[in-house]
């Protein structure tokens, strides 16, 4: 017997084609991944006006089968589940005991070709061990569900950008074009199964993508071709961020984590504490969440928009008339805005769009706005 | 400035020495390597006229869209002259690293230290991170 190799951090079915494109790799959340081929802001302004392609195969695909699986995910998420018709995709959250956020989640409902239906749950790379291990905590004596780890059988990529539809419709046999925002469908590409959603972490309008790991290749070659006549390019998790922060999309451990409730998040919309008929739902954390509902956070999440050019980042303290009140949890240079934008959290009272606060930036209080959030939405398009 | 006739600190600093009536001038700035590891930069800072620096501490900072980063003072001494447009034109350390892209003139009041490396050694520096 040989020791054991030191455990590396995985790689992505795309890993060689990122090093072949240039791309800079960083380890994240234990995996390999690209953090820019040229530059975040080339990368965030191509899929601001263009469209990119992101490998985001190192988020979690966990697949639920079986007659319990409705009624296990509608208690362990925050929004109902059992009300989900195939093809709808929900963002919710999973709260432990005490309403603090485990993760943040999209859960889909979806049909096989053959008439299989199922849900599929998308978790944070970062977190999905935990969830892992808390679902196996809250399973059902009687159990009539199988959970399926699908992260390293599948590959999930994501195209975004205005010209994300035009690229991926001429590539599946689904109509993505006609298809709603978060909507998903089990259908082909190539005669292989694929599973496509209108579903980004961008704040433009995309697609994601979920194939076998090896058609990999294949798929992105084929998303590349169809996608040259729209100037289609790499992305990298740099831009990821950027372009999520502009959209006041929350980040698990930054905006998000164990010690922060829904509402202080402004995720009110992703906690149902009724079903359709009004009657109160009872899922992980109800309880205490129903109480939070109606006692208010004692702080909130907001936007600050500053003057200048250098950004408030996370951990930056946040001051209210030389006091500090609150802490930044992720910001960065605005590539569309030109301008520094951050999250923070601040005193619900001091939650008010106009507010005028300071961040202490390594030393210097620097004046800083709270803003409506998002950042940046998307221009309609006819 | 010819890139192969200055000295390097291993955090990517340029430093060309020059004697002006007896009295050592330093000029510094950041080096090809670094500004391509940075990139989307969007803001630096420059220290004052007249303060003190001293070899191995930071002196300014430099930020990119990602992250912000020291800048360390190659040499001791006191500085001259700061290039105040570089902050406004940053693209400039694309263009230009080793010429319109100086950060700072020091008058050198200690001994140069012995970890400055030279052009062939840095490179080499650079190639085992890159």
């Amino acid at each position: 017997m040989t020791d054991a190799a030191p455990q590396e951090s995985a790689q992505t079915a795309l890993f060689d084609w990122h090093v072949e494109q240039g791309a800079r790799m960083v380890n994240f959340a234990g995996w390999q991944m690209p953090i820019q081929y040229s530059s975040i802001v080339q990368e965030h302004n191509a899929t601001r006006n263009n469209v990119t392609v992101f490998d985001v195969s190192h988020m979690g695909r966990l697949r639920f089968n079986g007659d319990g699986a409705a009624a296990l995910l509608d208690r362990l998420l925050t929004r109902s589940v059992a009300d989900m018709k195939v093809g709808q995709v929900r963002y919710s959250l999973i709260c432990n005991h005490d309403g603090g956020v485990l993760d943040d989640v999209l859960v889909y409902h979806l049909e096989t070709p053959s008439g299989t239906r199922y849900f599929l749950l998308v978790v944070n790379a970062s977190n999905r061990e935990k969830i892992i291990q808390w679902i196996n905590a809250q399973w059902p004596d009687e159990s009539t569900v199988e959970l399926c780890d699908r992260t390293l059988e599948t590959s999930m990529l994501a195209v975004q950008g205005p010209y994300a539809l035009a690229t991926v419709d001429p590539l599946v046999g689904a109509d993505v074009s006609g298809m709603p925002y978060f909507r998903a469908k089990v259908t082909d590409q190539m005669n292989k199964p694929c599973i496509v959603s209108r579903t980004g972490y961008t704040g433009e309008d995309g697609v994601e993508l979920i194939i076998r790991k090896d058609q990999t290749q294949h798929v992105l070659q084929n998303i590349m071709a169809s996608g040259r006549q729209f100037d289609i390019s790499p992305a990298g998790l740099g831009a990821r961020d950027t372009l999520r922060l502009e959209s006041a999309m929350p980040l698990y451990g930054h905006e998000l984590d164990e010690t922060i409730n829904p509402f202080e998040a402004g995720l009110d919309f992703a906690v149902s504490l009724n079903d359709a008929d009004g009657n109160p739902r009872e899922f992980i954390g109800s309880e205490v969440l129903a109480d939070m509902a109606t006692a208010g956070g004692q702080r909130q999440r907001i936007g600050l928009v500053m003057d200048g050019r250098r950004a408030a980042r996370d951990g930056y303290p946040v001051l209210a008339g030389g006091e500090t009140v609150g802490i930044v949890t992720s910001g960065t240079f605005s590539p569309t805005l030109q301008q520094p934008i951050a999250m923070a959290y601040v005193p619900a009272e001091l939650a008010v769009t106009g507010q005028e606060l300071e961040v202490d930036i390594r030393g210097k209080l620097v004046p800083a706005t709270v803003s409506r959030l998002p950042f940046y939405q998307k221009p309609k398009r006819t | 400035m010819n890139a192969e006739e200055l000295l390097y600190c291993d955090t990517h600093e340029w430093v060309f020495i020059s004697d002006q009536d007896g009295q050592k001038l330093a000029t510094v700035g950041i080096s090809a390597f670094a500004v391509e590891q940075l990139t989307d930069l969007v803001y630096m800072e420059l220290p004052s006229v007249g303060v003190a620096v001293t070899a191995g501490e930071e002196f300014g900072e430099v930020e990119s869209v990602k992250a912000v980063s020291p800048l360390y003072s190659p040499v001791t001494g006191t500085v001259t002259a700061v290039n105040e447009d570089l902050p406004d034109n940053l693209d400039t350390l694309n263009t230009d690293p080793y010429g319109a892209g100086w950060i700072m003139k020091v008058a050198v009041s200690d001994e140069l230290s012995d970890n400055l490396l030279d052009y062939v050694a840095y490179q080499r520096q650079c190639g085992e991170a890159g």
